[in-house]
C-alpha cells in the first residue's frame, strides 16, 4: 500500500542517515578519527578541492599502500594511467560489508535489479536463437566490471551465465565471494577477482560475450580508456551494458542534494557530480571506439515505493546498450547511428511477468 | 469493520521491515562435505494445497532447473483404484481453481475420474422465504463438486510426471526449523534448515508452509494467528436421492443451528455438509440411518422456524422489489429429497476460523489453511488455498526469471499484500454471515431476509460475490 511503502522508505532513509553520521571509527591516528567522525562529507569536500587541481591520473593501485595512505589529504600526482580512482575506492571500502542488506545503504541498487536484469536478459535473448529452459543466459560469458558485492553478478549467474566479477576494492570481492559460497550453483558459475579492468585486459583479450558496467562509469577516472579496455576484452559483436547518471542540473539537485543529503537514498559522498556522464558524451565515446549504440533509455527511481521504472527522460539515470563492431571482414554498410533510440520493444516494461503457465 | 479488518491483517502500516527478519536460533555453518542437501523450494505439507503448490512449481518453465521438495507426514496412498462409492470428503472447486489445476495438467485427470459440475446455487433461510440464487448468465458451470481423493490422485500423477524436479518425501514429518539471520554480514548459513523426524536434514532457500490450520511452520516462525473456534462441527455423509434428477444445483439452507448443504455428486447421489452444534452433530452420527435421513429431509423442507411476522414482511419487500425490477427474483426450485445414506459415510469434524497476521517472512511463505481457515458455508476453503498458489507461483516464477533470490521478502510481500487484500474481506464476510444466520431473533432475521432478497435482485452484487474467481 502506498502509505506503508512511503513510511517504510522514510524510516529506512532516516535510519541510514543516522548510521552514516555515526560511522564507526577505525584504528588510526587522530586525523583519521576526525575524518571518520565528520563522515564522508569530508571526502566530498576533498573531492571539491581536488577538482580544481584537475589531476589526470591516480596512484598506482597497490592496496596496502592505499590503506596506509587512506587518511592523507594530499596525494602525489600519478604517472601511470588507470581508470580506477582511488578516492572512489576509499568511499566503497567503508561500506564493503553493507552490500547485502536489502534495506540498507544499497537498497536502491538491490531494487535496480528489477529493471536492469530484465533489460540485460531480454536484450540478450532477443539477439540469440537458442533458449535453454530455466537457464535463459546459459553459455554466455559475462564480465561484471565494478561488481561490488556481487549484487548484479548473482542474478545473472542464476540465469545461467558464467560471470566474472571484478572490483578494485578487495573487501568487496571478499564479501561477494563469501555471499556466493553458500549456493553451490552460484559458486561454480561466478568467479570474483580483485582487479581493475586494465589489469585483466592482457589475459582476457576478446573473451567475453557481454560486459556490464552498472553504476560504474560515473566513478572511473578515465572514461575513454575504460571504454577502450572494454572493447579489447569483448568479443566482436559482443554487448556492452552501461547504467549511469546524467550530468544535468536536475541530477545535481535530485541525485546529489536530495538523494544523498536529504533523503539518504545513497550514502553521502558516493557521487561526484563532475564525474557524471551525459548520454551524448557516452555515445560519442562509444561510437568512436568501435561500438554501435543500440539503445538508450532513462531510468527513474521512486523513493516512496523504493522501485525503479523505465522512462523516456534521460536527465537523471539512464541505461545504454551498445554492440562492439563485428570482425573486420564484416564491414557494415550503414554509418554508425548517433541518434538516441528508444528502448527496443522486446525489453518489456519494468518487472514484466513472463508468460508462464501459471 | 475497518478496525476489525486492520486487526485481522495484524501488521500496522508502519511495522518496520526489520521485524520480519527473524533472529531465531542460528543455523550453524557446516563444511561443504557434510552440508545437508540444498533445495530451492521446500513445501511442508502434502495435502491438496501443498501437493498442488509443488506440482504447479514443478511444471513452471522458469523452474526447469530448480530443485523442489514436498514433505508429507503420511504414507504414499494408492489413488490408482478409486472405490465405486463416493468419499464423504468433497470440495467445491471454483472455475479459477480448475484453471490452476489444468495449468499443471491435473484437471484432465480429474475429468477422467469423476466430478460433478453444477450450474446453480440456491441459498435460503429457514426463518423466512428469503432466497438467493447464484447462476451465470451464460448457464456455464459455476463450479464443480470433486472428491478430495480424486484431486489428490490427479496431483500425485502430475507430481510423478516431474519427479526429476520435485522430490516427494513420504512418511517425513518435519519436526524442527532453523531460521537464518538476514543475509548480510554473517558467516552462518543463509538458508532455512529443516529437520525431519528420522533425523535427516534439508536446507532450502524458500520454505512454503502448507501444513493446515495447526501449522507447525507458522508456529515455529512465531507468526501470530487470530483464531476462533466455532461452537460447531460439520457432519459429512454421502446420500442417495429418492429419484434420479439432473442434480446440477447446489443447495444450502441456513438453519438457526447452522447451514445444511447438499452438494451434487451424480444424478443419484449428493454429499452432505451440515454445520451444527457439537451436541447435535454427535446425535446425528449416533442415530440410525432412517432417523438420520428424516432429519435431513426435515431440515430442508420444514417451515417450523417461520413466523407470520417475518413471512409478511418478506412478502411485502418482495412485492416492492418486483415493482422496481420486474424480472427480479429467480424461480424457486425445490431441493431433492433424500432416500438413504451410505453406511459408514457419516463423519464429523470441528469448525473454526483463523487468519495469520503475516503470510510471509524472510524465506517463509504460508498458503492454504496454514494462512487462513474459514467456515465451509461459503464453499471457499480450498479455493482460497488454490488462489494463494496461483498468486505465489506467479510471483516466484517472475522472480526466478529475474534471477532473484527466491526467499527474498521483496516478492513475498507482494504475494502477501495481494492475497490478504483478497482473503481478508472474504473471511470476514463469511464470519459475519455465519453469525448473522445463527440466530432466530426477529430483527436480525428481518435484516438478513431483506438483505438476501435485495441481493438476489441486484445482479452486480450477486455476480461479484464468491463464485466469480
Amino acid at each position: 500500500m502506498w502509505g506503508g511503502g512511503a513510511a517504510r522508505a522514510l524510516t529506512r532513509a532516516l535510519r541510514r542517515r543516522r548510521a552514516a553520521a555515526a560511522l564507526p571509527g577505525a584504528a588510526g591516528d587522530d586525523h583519521a578519527d576526525l575524518s571518520f567522525q565528520t563522515g564522508l562529507r569530508s571526502i566530498l569536500q576533498d573531492c571539491n578541492r581536488k577538482r580544481q587541481l584537475k589531476s589526470s591520473g591516480t596512484l598506482p593501485v597497490s592496496l596496502t599502500e592505499m590503506k596506509s595512505n587512506m587518511f592523507t589529504v594530499k596525494r602525489p600526482f600519478s604517472t601511470s594511467h588507470s581508470s580506477v580512482d582511488s578516492k572512489e575506492m576509499k568511499k566503497f571500502q567503508l561500506l564493503a560489508h553493507k552490500w547485502w542488506d536489502e534495506e540498507g545503504e544499497y537498497a536502491a541498487l538491490h531494487s535496480m535489479n528489477d529493471i536492469r536484469v530484465p533489460f540485460i536478459r531480454d536484450t540478450l535473448l532477443s539477439m540469440s536463437s537458442n533458449y535453454h529452459l530455466g537457464n535463459p543466459l546459459s553459455g554466455i560469458r559475462i564480465l561484471d566490471v565494478g561488481c561490488g558485492g556481487g549484487l548484479l553478478s548473482e542474478p545473472l549467474g542464476r540465469l545461467g551465465a558464467s560471470v566474472t566479477g571484478i572490483d578494485p576494492v578487495e573487501d568487496n570481492i571478499r564479501t561477494a565471494d563469501r555471499h556466493k559460497s553458500f549456493d553451490p550453483v552460484l559458486a561454480k558459475r561466478i568467479q570474483y577477482k580483485s582487479s581493475s579492468l586494465e589489469e585483466i585486459v592482457e589475459e582476457s583479450m576478446e573473451t567475453f560475450d557481454v560486459i556490464v558496467a552498472s553504476e560504474v562509469v560515473e566513478h572511473v577516472a578515465d572514461l575513454e580508456m575504460f571504454i577502450k579496455c572494454c572493447s579489447q576484452v569483448l568479443k566482436p559483436d559482443g554487448s556492452l551494458f552501461i547504467t549511469t547518471i546524467n550530468k544535468t542540473q536536475l541530477s545535481y539537485v535530485l541525485g546529489i542534494v536530495v538523494a544523498e543529503k536529504i533523503m539518504g537514498i545513497v550514502p553521502e559522498g558516493t557521487h561526484d557530480w563532475e564525474k557524471f556522464v551525459p548520454p551524448e558524451e557516452l555515445e560519442h565515446l562509444l561510437e568512436s571506439n568501435g561500438f554501435s549504440v543500440k539503445t538508450v533509455s532513462g531510468m527513474l527511481y521512486n523513493p516512496l515505493s523504493g522501485s525503479w521504472s523505465w522512462t523516456e527522460n534521460t536527465s537523471l539515470n539512464y541505461a545504454v546498450h551498445a554492440v562492439k563492431a563485428g570482425a573486420p571482414s564484416h564491414a557494415t554498410d550503414t554509418p554508425p547511428e548517433t541518434d538516441t533510440q528508444q528502448r527496443s520493444a522486446t525489453a518489456g516494461t519494468a518487472g514484466t511477468a513472463p508468460e508462464g503457465p501459471v | 469493520s475497518s478496525a476489525a479488518m486492520a486487526a485481522l491483517r495484524g501488521r500496522p502500516l508502519r511495522a518496520p521491515l526489520g521485524a520480519r527478519l527473524r533472529a531465531g536460533p542460528r543455523a550453524p555453518l557446516r563444511s561443504a562435505a557434510s552440508a545437508p542437501p540444498l533445495y530451492d523450494v521446500v513445501v511442508s505439507g502434502g495435502g491438496m494445497v501443498g501437493s498442488a503448490m509443488a506440482a504447479v512449481l514443478g511444471h513452471d518453465i522458469h523452474f526447469y532447473d530448480k530443485k523442489i521438495a514436498l514433505l508429507e507426514a503420511g504414507p504414499r496412498k494408492d489413488y490408482d483404484h478409486l472405490p465405486d462409492s463416493y468419499s464423504n470428503r468433497v470440495s467445491s472447486i471454483s472455475p479459477g481453481s480448475a484453471t490452476l489445476l489444468s495449468s499443471c495438467g491435473a484437471w484432465d485427470h480429474v475429468c477422467s475420474l469423476r466430478l460433478k459440475p453444477f450450474r446453480r446455487m440456491q441459498v435460503w433461510d429457514a426463518c423466512s422465504e428469503a432466497m438467493i440464487v447464484f447462476e451465470k448468465d451464460d448457464l456455464d458451470d459455476m463450479g464443480y463438486i470433486v472428491e478430495n481423493d480424486v484431486i489428490m490422485s490427479a496431483l500425485t500423477k502430475q507430481l510423478d510426471a516431474v519427479a526429476d524436479r520435485v522430490e516427494v518425501f513420504y512418511g517425513s514429518k518435519a519436526v524442527g526449523y532453523t531460521w537464518p539471520l538476514p543475509s548480510h554480514g554473517c558467516d552462518t548459513s543463509p538458508w532455512v534448515q529443516v529437520e525431519l523426524a528420522d533425523g535427516r536434514r534439508l536446507q532450502t532457500k524458500l520454505l512454503i508452509g502448507a501444513d493446515g490450520h495447526n501449522s507447525v511452520v507458522r508456529k515455529e516462525a512465531e507468526i501470530q494467528n487470530i483464531e476462533h473456534q466455532y461452537d460447531q462441527s460439520a457432519v459429512v455423509a454421502t446420500l442417495h436421492l429418492s429419484e434420479a434428477t439432473d442434480n446440477n444445483v447446489a443447495w444450502q439452507r441456513f438453519l438457526p443451528t447452522g447451514p445444511i448443504a447438499l452438494l451434487p455428486l451424480s444424478d443419484t447421489a449428493s454429499s452432505l455438509v451440515w454445520s451444527t452444534s457439537h451436541n447435535h452433530a454427535s446425535e446425528l452420527l449416533a442415530m440410525d440411518e432412517e432417523s438420520f435421513v428424516d432429519s435431513i429431509n426435515s431440515a430442508f423442507w420444514s417451515n417450523i422456524n417461520h413466523s407470520d411476522f417475518i413471512d409478511a414482511a418478506g412478502a411485502m419487500f418482495r412485492s416492492a422489489i418486483s415493482l422496481l425490477r420486474p424480472s427480479g427474483s429467480a424461480v424457486r426450485q425445490l431441493p431433492p429429497s433424500v432416500a438413504r445414506v451410505d453406511p459408514e459415510s457419516r463423519a464429523m469434524f470441528p469448525l473454526g476460523m483463523g487468519h495469520a497476521t503475516e503470510y510471509v517472512q524472510h524465506r517463509v511463505a504460508l498458503i492454504g489453511d496454514a494462512a487462513h481457515r474459514v467456515h465451509p458455508l461459503a464453499g471457499q476453503g480450498v479455493n482460497l488455498g488454490f488462489g494463494d498458489i496461483a498468486c505465489l507461483a506467479h510471483h516466484l516464477s517472475a522472480a526466478a526469471f529475474n534471477g532473484s533470490d527466491l526467499g527474498s521478502l521483496k516478492h513475498l510481500l507482494r504475494f502477501e499484500t495481494e492475497r490478504q487484500r483478497h482473503n481478508v474481506s472474504l473471511i470476514a464476510a463469511t464470519d459475519v454471515l455465519k453469525r448473522l444466520y445463527s440466530t432466530t431473533l426477529a430483527p436480525l432475521v428481518l435484516l438478513r431476509t431483506w438483505g438476501l432478497q435485495a441481493t438476489n435482485a441486484l445482479p452486480p452484487v450477486k455476480v461479484r460475490s464468491h463464485f466469480s474467481e
